[in-house]
């Protein structure tokens, strides 16, 4: 948001309006919420390819000596032994081991590369150069959009408008695998692209400067698998993909073995500790939490909310943290956390909605097979 | 016969004292794909601005309020099966609850047609 309080516009702004999205304000920005449908959109994501901006999200370039080893104290990932080109998922640890934010991060070969929320982006960026030595520079890319093309025909689209690898040594974007990243040129223009997304689908992140995000974008929708797809679709897609949203999902008081991110521990670091929180995240390893990020899957038709309180019987054991209707089950889905001796796969519990109460059974998360184009897997 | 509007942007079919209530086409739009529906059970007495359904779209819930008082003579069972008749015909299969009117002179403070349509624009 800007200093007077109102919604800042998207390098995009007039492009989305061009194609008729509704604009919401979201994170501080007007943003596209739908353009035709939030059911249509999500399907065409799911089947061909769909163009999401997020140009919301905070893109920050870290450099300096020691760089993965100094952000390794206020994130649970092994980034030092980061390739380049290769990315990870990790999470912004605050000193008790809450969770600050979820992020991804990449190594470019001259210093990592760090995607986080835009809704806490601010706090973020602030929280971590006071974390960080003096030797490491944290510059706020702000001149660029980002771009999210996602889909099973996301490739196709991808290899056709012509873009070139940077340097001598790096792959085409199709080349990538799941996870991995490059830099690329189009027609002269900069563009960062990463195997990656949100949505469960394979598809890929373009980071791209502001002033030629419009050109790219029209130039992305007029391969014939491109529709622009708006915020609520991506929501609904993340949802049925058993992605936790920042701020929903995750937020301050989870620890990461709760909010089911134990994958972003590393072993290395699990074995060496060195991280904020470090004694209680290790416990909790070791332990088991006591509560845990669980999926849902809801008898009927109603939609299960976020804020919706979780019951066995007469007693609360827990909160839903993310539900709506899921277009591709075809069914409402929820997530929230429940205690972790409940949160069994297929095991029943009650939420409760307007004064009713819901069935619902626990069901393992995704809920829709994802689609990441990973290195090994068979084609 | 006679349609009223709100503000809230329900319609409202009088016929003598029984009237017919549902949500009009700038409000389907504006919900965007409505995947569940609550209407009131037969005899629920209803009061002018109270809650009396629910509609539910992708991303969120929202209440529908009783445009006038009365008692709820009928709810449409046809939309727990088929909760986008909404978007597809909100001001005729679409219909939410009809209702016997317990005090006629509310329908003095609703909107007519022109009235609606105006109100809409300058939104």
């Amino acid at each position: 948001m800007s200093d007077d309080g109102k919604n800042l516009k998207l390098p995009l702004d007039a492009w989305h309006r061009d194609a008729g999205a509704r604009m919401v304000g979201f994170a501080g920005y007007e943003m596209p919420i739908q353009y035709e449908g939030i059911m249509a959109e999500h399907q065409w994501t799911r089947e061909n390819a769909g163009l999401f901006d997020v140009s919301h999200m905070g893109q920050l370039g870290l450099s300096g000596e020691g760089v993965a080893e100094a952000l390794e104290k206020i994130v649970p990932g092994d980034i030092s032994a980061l390739k380049a080109g290769k990315m990870r998922y990790s999470l912004l640890l605050a000193h008790d081991g809450g969770v600050l934010d979820d992020m991804m991060i990449t190594n470019t070969g001259r210093g990592l590369y760090v995607v986080v929320n835009g809704a806490v982006k601010h706090e973020d960026i602030a929280y971590m150069r006071g974390e960080l030595p003096d030797g490491i520079t944290l510059n706020h890319m702000e001149d660029a959009a980002l771009l999210a093309l996602q889909g099973p025909k996301a490739a196709d689209a991808l290899a056709r408008i012509g873009i070139a690898p940077k340097e001598e040594g790096w792959p085409l974007p199709i080349d990538l695998y799941f996870m991995e990243a490059g830099p690329f040129d189009w027609n002269g223009v900069p563009l960062g692209i990463s195997r990656s997304g949100y949505t469960g689908e394979d598809g890929f992140e373009i980071s791209v400067p502001n002033e030629h995000a419009e050109a790219l974008a029209t130039a992305l929708c007029a391969e014939p698998e491109v529709k622009p797809i708006g915020l609520g679709a991506r929501d609904s897609l993340r949802l049925e993909a058993g992605l936790p949203l920042y701020g929903h999902d995750m937020d301050p008081s989870v620890d990461p073995v709760e909010g089911n991110a134990s994958f972003a521990i590393s072993k290395v670091r699990r074995e060496e500790g060195g991280f904020h929180g470090a004694e209680r995240i290790l416990t909790a390893l070791a332990d088991g939490p006591a509560r845990k990020l669980t999926g849902f899957t809801i008898d009927g038709k109603m939609p299960v909310r976020e804020g919706a309180q979780i019951f066995d019987g007469g007693r609360q054991v827990g909160v839903i943290t993310s539900g709506g209707f899921a277009p591709t089950v075809g069914q409402p889905i929820a997530m929230g956390f429940v205690e972790t001796a409940l949160a069994k796969v297929d095991g029943k519990l009650e939420a409760e909605v307007r004064g009713k109460r819901v069935p619902l059974t626990i069901t393992k998360m995704p809920f829709v097979p994802n689609g990441y184009h990973r290195r090994g897997k068979a084609k | 016969m006679s349609r009223y509007f709100t503000e809230e942007h329900e319609w409202i079919d009088v016929d003598g004292e029984s009237a017919t209530i549902g949500i009009t086409d700038y409000a389907q739009e504006q919900l965007g794909d409505i995947v569940f529906a609550e209407v009131p059970a037969s005899g629920t007495e209803l009061a002018k601005g109270g809650d009396a359904a629910v509609v539910e779209s992708v991303k969120a819930a929202s209440d529908i309020y009783a445009p006038v008082s009365g008692t709820v003579s009928e709810g449409n069972s046809m939309l727990e099966e088929d909760p986008a008749l909404i978007n597809g015909d909100p001001e005729g299969d679409g219909w939410f609850f009809r209702m016997t009117l317990s005090d006629a002179s509310e329908l003095e403070s609703l909107m007519n047609e022109t009235a609606y349509k105006a109100f809409c624009e300058s939104l």
